[in-house]
């Protein structure tokens, strides 16, 4: 066998060495400067959101101090305080708490139960995809925004509920969008030849079509945190998100609204909290799909 | 009986869409012996694929089907078996090669992933040690150095990409290979290579084989018997042998032979077969061949020919059924050999 085959191998020895899938992902990864500067960014976010209470007691953010409302940023309050005198900044860290969770949990559970929706409708055709796309179809004829309303009116607004309002308001958008990325992938001949080799279609879904549409999904996912943000502020807009006095980055900015001439940094520095996350994120994302596609490996 | 591995009878298929029934595989007749490998040629479009996918019941559910006949593996007939019972055939004991090695990997999987996930499907006892070291083993097998099992397939050239494909297909020792052109996506030089290596492969490993092609070389090379396929049909079949070197011949093989350049005569022209393949979903009424044939007499058109049987070599035309010119057809064959 060697003689016929080994000619065109036999100098390459040393360049092909092991290298771990994760090493080389990361190091494509770290290769895209806006990536990095993503998760830097993220990571800070993060830090100070998960240790909120060091750096400002949970006390601050929802005391009332009347004597001392919309003061302008000082050493006192840093950010300045609202039109109960609570201290913004201690409200935005502590804001970020829900506000990123929410989103987060909102988006990966909206992904994967529009992933795995849009995969069978899109894998087994016929039937199956008639039955879930008319239902799809009749669901989104529904506006988002009554829909969410009528779920958390009905459910009462607290964390799982909003959860589950916002996750049924965003899974549409993955159903349609993997679905035709299934459509795609499953004429690809690998697919076939996996099919010839035996495996069966839940393993053909899981390990030969999904991870060839994760870069589409991911992208997607990362658009959609930023979404998800502002879509949360939309319902804490309407009464309909987590119940005050709790901190939370959109009922910040629906309440900053009155004040926007006078005190307009109440509005600015929420905004920021919301625009600095969902950059980062989607920054991430950006990198993240260029790491992920050995295509582009160089 | 038993020493036929496939033994493929009467077998129709078809495709069926709203707007057409395309009759693609027309009560065929196939038959392998352990070992032995036999050649489908034909041109595209002849059915030959539509053969191959039959065999592993792999035809696009909402359109293909298969009418009548039995495909029977091992004697099993596996037109019976459930699903679950014939994933279980499907790269344990029936393996198949794909055309075009540059889509048939998996982009985003290495190869190395591949090739275990190919054992794993039918070995599920095996330890992760004993799945890497397998894996290595098909590398080395098929002339790839076991370190670049880490690699992704767009690492890989075309012709190591088809060797990857055939560690893939030879990973469980299937019975049968069903190896469909899979030279064809390849320059010349790396085809005799991996042409080289399935041979020995092959012989190594007693595996039996289906060699789907429309390339007569390959068919020269490595076959054992030849079933020459039109439109849906089995126009010529026998011995390696009896294709190239009997006298009598279905004027459509002799086609085929006369549209191969050679080297030894300086014809200017090559003959190709004039016309297309009649459309499938409207086949002729008598022989498929009549329209193109340079033979064609007047019962050609009306009825279909039977086959026509001399020891291994089998016929499908009226030429030899009515005994008419059969030392003709004799003296015009011959450019290849």
């Amino acid at each position: 066998m060697e003689n016929v085959t080994s000619t065109s191998t036999q100098q390459n020895v040393d360049i092909f060495k092991k290298q771990s899938q994760t090493k080389e992902i990361w190091r494509r990864f770290k290769k895209s400067k806006g990536a990095v500067i993503g998760l830097f960014m993220l990571s800070v976010i993060l830090l100070i959101v998960i240790f909120a209470d060091l750096i400002a007691p949970y006390d601050m953010a929802t005391k009332q101090q009347l004597a001392n409302k919309l003061s302008s940023p000082s050493a006192a309050h840093w950010l300045g305080t609202d039109h109960f005198g609570r201290d913004v900044f201690a409200r935005i860290i502590h804001g970020g708490r829900t506000s990123l969770i929410i989103a987060l949990l909102a988006t990966i559970s909206s992904c994967i139960f529009g992933s795995a929706l849009g995969a069978i409708a899109g894998y087994f055709g016929g039937k199956v995809d008639s039955i879930i796309m008319r239902a799809l179809d009749i669901f989104m004829s529904i506006p988002d925004i009554l829909f969410t309303m009528a779920v958390v009116f009905a459910l009462g607004a607290n964390f799982i509920n909003l959860l589950i309002a916002l996750t049924l308001a965003y899974f549409t958008n993955y159903v349609r969008l993997v679905r035709s990325q299934v459509l795609n992938l499953a004429e690809q001949d690998y697919v076939e030849a996996a099919r010839a080799g035996g495996s069966s279609s839940a393993r053909i879904i899981l390990s030969h079509i999904l991870p060839n549409a994760m870069g589409v999904i991911i992208v997607n996912t990362t658009l959609n945190v930023a979404k998800v943000i502002l879509y949360q502020s939309t319902l804490s807009f309407l009464g309909l998100g987590m119940p005050p006095p709790a901190p939370e980055w959109g009922l910040m900015l629906s309440d900053a609204r009155e004040f926007m001439r006078n005190a307009p940094y109440l509005l600015f520095f929420p905004a920021m909290a919301i625009v600095l996350s969902a950059c980062s994120i989607n920054l991430i994302g950006d990198g993240l799909r260029d790491a992920l596609d050995p295509h582009l490996k160089s | 009986m038993s020493n036929m591995i496939l033994n493929i009878e009467d077998l129709s298929v078809i495709y069926k869409t709203d707007m057409e029934t395309v009759e693609a595989v027309n009560s065929i007749d196939l038959k392998i012996s352990k070992g032995k490998t036999l050649g489908l040629v034909g041109e595209t479009g002849a059915g030959k694929t539509t053969t191959a996918l039959s065999i592993l019941r792999l035809l696009p559910s909402n359109t293909g089907r298969i009418l009548k006949g039995s495909i029977k593996f091992n004697d099993i007939d596996i037109l019976g078996l459930d699903e679950n019972k014939m994933r279980e055939i499907r790269g344990d004991k029936i393996a198949m090669v794909f055309q075009d090695p540059m889509t048939s990997l998996n982009p985003v999987m290495t190869v190395g992933e591949q090739i275990a996930e190919a054992i794993k499907l039918h070995n599920e006892k095996l330890s992760k040690e004993d799945i890497e070291k397998r894996v290595e083993e098909m590398l080395n097998m098929v002339g790839i150095l076991s370190s670049r099992k880490f690699e992704y397939p767009h690492q890989f050239s075309g012709g190591m990409k088809q060797r990857v494909v055939i560690a893939m297909a030879l990973a469980c020792e299937p019975e049968l290979l069903i190896a469909d052109e899979p030279t064809t996506a390849l320059d010349v030089t790396i085809q005799a290579q991996v042409l080289m290596m399935i041979k020995e492969l092959r012989n190594r490993l007693g595996t039996s084989m289906l060699m789907i092609t429309h390339d007569l070389g390959i068919v020269a090379k490595i076959c054992d018997d030849v079933a020459v396929m039109y439109a849906g049909e089995i126009v010529e079949a026998g011995t390696t042998e009896d294709i190239f070197l009997a006298k009598k011949h279905h004027p459509y093989t002799v086609g085929l032979f006369g549209s191969i350049p050679n080297l030894y005569s300086r014809t200017s022209r090559l003959t190709p077969i004039p016309g297309l393949m009649p459309d499938p979903s409207n086949l002729p009424e008598g022989c498929v061949f009549a329209p193109r044939c340079k033979h064609r007499m007047a019962i050609c058109t009306k009825v279909h020919p039977g086959n026509v049987t001399d020891g291994t070599h089998s016929l499908r035309c009226h030429l030899f059924s009515e005994k008419i010119n059969a030392e003709q057809m004799g003296g015009k064959k011959g450019n290849e050999q």
